[in-house]
């Protein structure tokens, strides 16, 4: 079945090298993987969408906590969420065959960001199925499509729903903890002097 | 475990006035964290420590090869309980390291490796000695740090302490380039402690577990308990006995797991598995409960999972949660310390008869024994069953004994009664030869006062022979029983059982190890028959410096019993009866 991580982990150099070896570790494909800032300072955000078995979530899950910089992990492969893909995508369009392009992307509600002479850039956000769909309507003229590229998935559980281990990181003064503890030690040697 | 950390000395005195190095910082730090004794070798990359050493009070012992370094502070830990510390330079040097960081990893064994790297300039310019090492121990290390900045080293170091003893203990490799050692730093012990230990957030030990757990064991009627490594490394002896003598329950040990439990109790069944005794085997394959406190069901412990004591229900106590059923699906799962579950599980527990069972079980021994090479005559023949019996009783079981892997390994776990924790040491997970020599330097440094004996093949030895030298350099008192068939006799037994007697590439010729011995300064014999055991083993318990015998056994004597790979626990290979050629038939039957 596919699994559905949402890993926070800390934004260091070398923590997402540790996060997809455990999945090697466990030959374990990775489908797709999406990596930004969260909403707190210090913290990324993982979205992790893996193939394995139905037992194997558990597994996964221990072993993602078990890494030092991870700090939280929920496994919301059941759970109701809402989940995106970004898609860019650029077409060869001359400004004869440009309504086309238009009707279609007014169709799946997407953009055009980008427009020259010879090509224009569509943006697209929604699911994997409705990008899906606009691409292969784009691929019926042979040649048309110049370039993709696509996001993974983003996904985020739907209700009043917040990570109750980052909730508790933010008890503590602003800023990340790495950052108190340096100006813990500032203030140390400010003392020692 | 909370409870296995070093013992931090007073660190009033751990603030300077004036700024240190980063090479006296690292030292500083680890006096702090109650280091005592590191391990190491040096080189370019890592001299800026070595020059600021004399300054503390740590000794260094230096080694011959790094994997000895890794080896002698895991051996240390093992029977200390106490984090061991290596250190190499980088480069060639680390690398080094690496076999004894995964021999500690797969036995969750804390250990803090040290490494010099190049200058942060030139990191990742193929420098000269320069290796990516925390690339490349990333999957056998707990965790691991670079640090390339000199205020960094004393804040990654106690970090480092703190992932390598907490929880499921395990290796943790510190990595410091040349530059952050030769800068300086204001030094506060204090201000760089580590944030509070965040246990596992999957810890689960929830009443109705407890309960459901309390009930099984009340209704058992065939209950085996399974202890592993974590008894000892929760500190759960005491618990764990208590819960056996209460409810009645027999006990069935890991390799890691002996000396948990007194192997002189009643209770005690002995070892599991591939090499197990056949009672226990078969007890595991007859019961109705299995209780399994630390351990994780390893395959040289269940055979094929799909076969493995299909009757029991199971209840798994673990301090992992990345455990719970990996290998064997199990029916209550108690994730937590092992001590403390069963401190929170016992007042559950209520007096149980198990006699029929225990009588059941008690039953079976004798045909076994039958079998069993301590009760055959060795019509002249010295078997290394009958070493380890003699080596048991004439150290009285007091004694550290570190072993290799192969034969020799398994025979020690079978004939050496271990009644305490940490007088076993030995390479379960990872099963890495060459480990005994310097595991045994680590534990005596660790434990001066115990007796320590290395047994191993002829073989693993030559592995890490060199450390011989380090021996007689520290002036270290340990034994030596060389446990010498002429064979890699574990991969020689697979060969006659499973590959048609083809013995490709495991008769070794061996050097002679009693002059090897004397080209280091150090005493020994050779011993070919069982009367000169004894005489042997005295004589080296009473020297005064290191002592070596060289076992000279018979050369294709195999382990009994043997649950071939892939097979059901059951479904073991017994020493032969009657076959002709065997050694052991003359002895036998003469």
């Amino acid at each position: 079945m596919l699994h559905t991580f949402v890993v926070y982990v800390e934004d260091k150099p070398g923590v997402l090298t540790r996060v997809a070896s455990l999945f090697r570790r466990l030959n374990i494909n990775i489908n797709s993987l999406t990596v930004g800032r969260s909403e707190r300072a210090g913290l990324s955000r993982i979205t992790l969408v893996c193939e394995a078995s139905a037992e194997a979530g558990h597994r996964i899950r221990a072993s993602l906590f078990k890494l030092e910089n991870v700090v939280d992990v929920d496994d919301i492969s059941q759970a109701p969420a809402v989940t995106r893909e970004l898609a860019l995508i650029k077409v060869a369009a001359s400004p004869q065959t440009r309504a086309q392009i238009f009707d279609l992307v007014e169709v799946f509600r997407a953009r055009i960001v980008d427009l020259t002479s010879e090509s224009l850039m569509i943006e697209m956000t929604g699911v994997e199925s409705k990008i899906e769909g606009l691409i292969e309507v784009l691929r019926e003229d042979e040649g048309r499509i110049l370039e993709i590229c696509r996001s993974g998935k983003m996904t985020m559980r739907r209700g009043h729903h917040v990570s109750s281990v980052v909730k508790a990181m933010t008890v503590t003064p602003a800023g990340s903890a790495d950052e108190s503890a340096e100006a813990r030690e500032k203030n140390v040697a400010g003392e020692a002097d | 475990m909370a409870t296995n950390g070093n013992s931090q000395s007073s660190t009033a005195h751990l603030t300077t006035p004036t700024p240190l190095t980063g090479a006296e910082i690292l030292w500083a730090t680890l006096a702090g964290e109650g280091v005592t004794d590191v391990f190491g070798y040096p080189g370019g990359a890592i001299l800026p420590v070595y020059d600021a050493l004399r300054k503390f009070p740590i000794r260094h012992i230096l080694v011959r090869h790094e994997q000895g370094a890794a080896h002698m502070a895991d051996g240390y830990a093992r029977a200390s309980g106490r984090v061991g510390v290596a250190m190499a330079t980088s480069g060639p040097g680390a690398t080094n390291l690496v076999t004894g960081i995964a021999t500690a990893m797969l036995d969750s064994i804390p250990m803090v490796c040290v490494t010099g790297n190049v200058p942060t300039r030139v990191l990742g310019t193929d420098a000269f000695q320069e290796v990516d090492i925390t690339g490349v121990t990333l999957p056998i290390t707990k965790h691991n740090f670079l640090v390339t900045r000199t205020e960094d080293v004393a804040a990654t170091l106690r970090h480092a302490f703190q992932i390598a003893r907490s929880g499921r203990p395990g290796p943790v490799l510190v990595d410091i380039t040349k530059d952050a050692q030769q800068g300086s730093a204001n030094f506060n012990f204090e201000a760089a402690k580590p944030r509070p230990y965040r246990p596992h957030p999957m810890l689960r030990v929830e009443d109705s577990g407890l309960d459901q757990a309390a009930e099984l064991i009340r209704n058992a009627k065939r209950p085996v308990i399974l202890a592993g490594h974590g008894v000892m490394e929760s500190g759960a002896m005491e618990q764990v006995r208590t819960l056996a003598e209460r409810a009645q329950i027999p006990v069935a040990l890991t390799l890691l797991g002996l000396g948990g439990f007194p192997a002189s109790h009643p209770l005690n069944l002995g070892m599991m598995g591939m090499h197990g005794e056949a009672w226990v085997n078969d007890a595991i394959q007859e019961a109705d409960l299995l209780i399994a406190c630390g351990m994780r069901f390893d395959d040289r412990v269940t055979g094929t999972p799909a076969t493995y004591a299909l009757k029991a229900k199971k209840i798994h106590i673990e301090v992992d949660p990345a455990e719970i059923n990996k290998n064997v699906k199990v029916d209550v799962a108690l994730v937590g310390d092992l001590a403390e579950v069963l401190e929170q599980l016992l007042p559950r527990i209520a007096g149980r008869d198990g006699a029929a069972w225990l009588k059941a079980i008690e039953a079976s021994k004798g045909a076994v024994a039958v079998h069993d090479i301590k009760n055959l005559p060795d019509m002249g023949h010295l078997y290394a069953a009958h070493v380890m019996h003699d080596l048991w009783r004439m150290t009285g079981g007091d004694a550290v004994v570190v072993t290799d892997v192969g034969q020799h390994q398994m025979w020690e776990a079978q004939y050496f009664r271990h009644e305490r924790p940490r007088t076993l040491i030995t390479s379960g997970g990872l099963g890495t030869m060459g480990f005994a020599l310097p595991a045994a330097i680590g534990a005596k440094i660790a434990c001066p006062e115990k007796e320590v004996w290395v047994v191993a093949g002829d073989g693993g030895f030559q592995m890490t022979a060199a450390e011989l030298a380090t021996i007689v350099q520290e002036k270290i008192k340990i034994n030596i029983a060389l446990i010498n068939n002429g064979y890699l006799g574990m991969v020689r037994q697979w060969q006659e059982f499973f590959y048609e007697r083809n013995y490709e590439a495991t008769p070794l010729v061996c050097p002679d190890f009693v002059k090897l011995a004397g080209a280091h300064g150090i005493a020994a014999r050779a011993v070919h028959k069982r009367a000169e055991v004894a005489e042997a083993v005295a004589a080296a318990r009473s020297a005064a410096g290191p002592y070596l015998i060289d076992f000279q056994v018979e050369k294709e004597d195999a382990v009994y019993p043997m649950i071939p790979a892939g097979s059901a626990l059951h479904e073991m290979i017994r020493r032969p009866g009657k076959r002709v050629k065997d050694p052991l038939e003359e002895t036998a039957d003469e």
